[in-house]
């Protein structure tokens, strides 16, 4: 029964670990890398905004502080990036826990909370943005010196695999969560945190280790995501667009499930990338069709894909135990 | 960036400074004038409108298209659009917003942000990104008033924010709909066991921020430019404004407005450009950690 | 093994508690009565914790917990149920139940092993795969009940469990109350239910307008005149005994 419970995990990394071998077209992996990228971005948007029911705006806030992390370490000091991939992780977990302490703290809930995770995520943009640090509005360039030590990868393969084994292990510690004592505290926090405070629940420090491992997950997309295209500036690390990506992801694909976020993410990219062929390449299609699947999902399917299969193939759903 | 504030600030003579209040101020009360609408649907529907800045940039393309296609005065623009964006906000509260959030907060919030999202886009998709703006002879000329030199558009816009505010000030004390409006946002069972239609009254709400929203417009868009993701810069600002002045309290968001613009002004002129907006994101969040109810809100 | 002490309870102007004290006997089942708005629920609010009080102290097995957080008291051993019932909607039964089992448990397993076990205990097993919000009224109390016992706890803080349910729902869980006493845990329990109390209960206090007014046996306290006024209004006690006089 437990490893059941990991089997769907192992074999959607296993088919997303093929694609390599269907094509080697730039356009498809330039597609799985950045769908990858945001998959696990969503997957730590979802530990606190699926499972403990903190709805954040503003995860590029943990994006951002992975990127500035990962890239000025290496730009300024030289330090290995693996180092620096640790460090970011650290860093990420940490601006979580002062953005948790902070706002938990004062009773911020729903809306509230909300707006000012997207606060501390434009604060951190302008803050970038004119920062000398940071590369100001022109951004950090790192150096392109592919090799397994530097975390850059010549093939494009080897990329996709590195960010499919972050994912992997993303899952991984989702799934473990979710049939543990923690996410059941995370989920009693969501549906009613009186009933968890009467059962023993503490409350503030649940919440305050699901925002610094929410952090520490997006964090650690925005160093694949310095990584691989090996540049950063604030638009791109504190940017809207990212908050926007990694909240849609979960909600569409099934908000507080393991896959939501993974399946999410290609539901959606998989729309955008149709859309744009049909369409053409108009700017900003892409993200209508995601708003108005938002919307829908909002309004007829709270579960998101994996709440449907739920409803309409219960049996399979159980099978491949969602 | 090695610079010395202390001195920056001795550096601007007296005038420098208060005529960029003065102009703060004056832009403030335009500001005012959008978070009004937001604030007026939180105090009534206890939701919080995250569409409302790209309704806002639909506006202002509005007003540049009237302008643009019929040559129509931006002032004169606000006479036609204000009715259009009341209809179009009772609509889509009324069809989209009520029926698809059925009645949860947080539904609420991300279905206003899908709206945002799609809006937003929307604009990208038909206008492209490039920055537009309405150039007449009234957009540069100035005021002269004692020693200060102030603008005449925003001039023209405080004016006109004030008679917005007048008249809705009028319509929720003397009308009925305004009344009903009041009972709805204070006892909202109360007032559909008295026979009042709430879900009437939530899109006449609704309506009433989205026909602020075009006047503002009309009144920004002689001294502003408009891109699709100008709505963004502006919610921001707008939400500063509500929680400071307190969620759903209007005089608050009057004062906040006023407020805010002054210290946009000031922190712009002694930040520089890029800088400057940070003084709101600090603002909005000192405010709500310190004091979420606001200024003048009632309660959390 | 629980006493509180001289508790006052202010909202601004109003004062819901006023200088109550009370004691509950290890072991004992004990009421805690009176007319709506008599401050109950705020009382058994500051014993778990959810409310400060303006005053006073509450003492847990002779340490002093006035200060402690209600997740640290549900430690200690106390537990509550809510007089609304609080279940966690999307969860269903045996998930309920198991996020109070998970204080003692930290393995998934045993957690959920105890979770069953409760659940047979107040009745609930023919309806541990259901989703929480599809319960019934009854349903509902039962599973209220059920989360707090998973915890474990050394006193359980009955808040109207039999409000809202019928005569013979209330008939089915009198026992399923005592039993969980015989099984030794201490109850105090918030009741409108007269019979419930007086065959449930074997010391009762009654709260009028945040003021203890009389505790005793069940018996002694129904025939309390501070009390029958409190229910009835002033002179209800004198009238009664007149009445009363006429008849006999």
């Amino acid at each position: 029964m437990k490893l059941q419970g990991y089997l769907p995990i192992l074999v959607v990394t296993a088919l997303l670990a093929v694609v390599p071998f269907l094509s080697n077209s730039n356009t498809l992996y330039n597609f799985m890398v950045t769908s990858l990228i945001i998959a696990l971005a969503a997957q730590g948007w979802n530990i606190l905004g699926g499972v403990a029911g903190q709805t954040s705006f503003g995860h590029a806030l943990f994006f951002g502080v992975g990127c500035y992390t990962a890239a000025m370490l290496q730009f300024h000091f030289g330090i290995n990036a693996w180092l620096a991939f640790l460090m970011a992780l650290a860093a990420g977990a940490g601006a979580g826990f002062i953005v948790g302490f902070l706002s938990f703290r004062a009773g911020l809930r729903g809306s509230y909370f909300a707006l000012i995770t997207l606060a501390f995520a434009e604060l951190m943009r302008i803050l970038a943005n004119a920062s000398e640090w940071t590369g100001g509005a022109a951004g950090l360039l790192l150096k392109l010196d592919p090799g397994f030590a530097n975390m850059q990868f010549a093939s494009r393969a080897s990329f996709m695999w590195l960010a499919l084994a972050f994912v992997f292990v993303g899952l991984l510690i989702s799934r473990a969560i979710a049939g543990s004592r923690f996410g059941a505290h995370l989920v009693a926090v969501r549906e009613n945190e009186d009933a968890a405070r009467a059962l023993g629940v503490d409350v503030l420090t649940v919440k305050l280790k699901a925002i610094s491992l929410s952090g520490a997950m997006t964090a650690a997309a925005g160093v694949l995501y310095v990584q691989n295209f090996l540049y950063i500036d604030a638009n791109i690390g504190f940017g809207a667009w990212i908050s926007i990506e990694a909240l849609l992801a979960p909600l569409v694909g099934g908000r507080g499930l393991v896959l939501g976020p993974l399946i999410g993410t290609f539901t959606l990219h998989g729309l955008g990338e149709l859309t744009k062929t049909f369409a053409g390449r108009v700017p900003g299609i892409d993200l209508m069709v995601f708003a108005v699947v938002l919307i829908c999902v909002v309004a007829f399917a709270s579960d998101g894909m994996l709440g449907l299969l739920r409803r309409f193939a219960p049996r399979l759903a159980k099978r491949i135990a969602l | 960036m090695q610079r010395n504030w202390k001195s920056d600030w001795i550096m601007y003579s007296p005038i420098i400074l208060i005529e960029a209040m003065i102009n703060g101020l004056l832009t403030g009360s335009i500001y005012a004038l959008i978070a009004l609408g937001l604030t007026l649907v939180y105090g009534v529907l206890h939701i919080i409108n995250f569409a409302h800045g790209a309704t806002l940039a639909v506006a202002m393309f509005a007003v540049w298209g009237l302008n643009i296609a019929a040559g129509i005065d931006p002032y004169l623009s606000i006479l036609l659009l204000a009715p259009v964006f009341f209809a179009l906000g009772y609509g889509v509260q009324r069809f989209i917003i009520g029926p698809a959030a059925g009645g949860d907060d947080g539904n609420i919030l991300l279905i206003t942000l899908g709206l945002s999202i799609f809006i937003e886009n929307a604009l990208l998709a038909s206008f492209g990104s490039d920055t537009r703006a309405i150039t007449s002879d009234l957009s540069f000329s100035v005021v002269e008033l004692g020693p200060f030199l102030i603008s005449t558009p925003r001039l023209i816009g405080f004016a006109g924010s004030l008679i917005v505010t007048v008249i809705l000030w009028f319509v929720m004390t003397r009308t009925d709909a305004g009344k009903a409006i009041r009972a709805v946002a204070k006892e909202k069972l109360g007032a559909s066991l008295m026979g009042i239609n709430v879900a009437h009254v939530y899109a006449l709400t609704f309506g009433i921020g989205c026909a602020a929203l075009a006047v503002a417009a009309g009144l920004l868009m002689p001294s502003f430019y408009v891109n699709p993701r100008v709505g963004g810069a502006f919610v921001n600002i707008a939400f500063t404004i509500v929680v400071l002045g307190g969620m759903g309290s209007i005089p608050g968001a009057m004062i906040g407005g006023l407020l805010i613009g002054i210290v946009e002004s000031l922190s712009g002129l002694l930040l520089g450009e890029s800088l400057g907006q940070i003084g709101i994101f600090i603002i909005f969040i000192l405010v709500l950690l310190l004091k979420p109810t606001g200024l003048f809100g009632a309660k959390a | 093994m629980l006493e509180i002490a001289d508790i006052t309870m202010r909202f601004g102007g109003l004062v819901a508690v006023d200088r109550a004290s009370l004691h509950v006997e290890k072991g004992s089942i004990t009421g805690l009565i009176g007319p709506n708005g008599a401050g109950k629920t705020t009382l058994f609010g500051v014993i778990a914790g959810f409310l400060k009080p303006t005053q006073g102290r509450v003492i847990w097995q002779s340490q002093d917990i006035t200060d402690l957080k209600p997740h640290q008291r549900a430690e200690l051993g106390i537990a509550r149920t809510f007089q609304i019932v609080q279940p966690f909607q999307g969860l269903n039964v045996l998930e309920n139940i198991t996020v109070g089992a998970y204080l003692r448990h930290h393995r998934a397993q045993d957690a959920i092993e105890k979770a069953r076990a409760v659940a047979i205990r107040v009745g609930l097993e023919k309806d541990i795969d259901l989703p929480a919000s599809s319960l019934t009224v009854a349903g509902r109390k039962r599973l209220e009940l059920a989360r707090a016992l998973a915890t474990e706890p050394k006193l359980l803080l009955l808040d109207e469990v039999l409000a809202g349910l019928n005569p013979s729902e209330i008939r089915d869980i009198i026992p399923v109350i005592r039993a969980i006493r015989d099984d030794g845990v201490t109850i105090l329990m918030i009741e409108h239910v007269m019979q419930a109390v007086m065959n449930l209960c074997e010391q009762v206090y009654v709260l009028a307008q945040g003021q203890m007014i009389a505790h005793g046996t069940p018996a002694s306290v129904c025939n309390d005149p501070a009390v029958i006024e409190a229910y009835l209004g002033k002179g209800a006690a004198a009238r009664m005994a007149q009445t009363g006089g006429a008849h006999a």
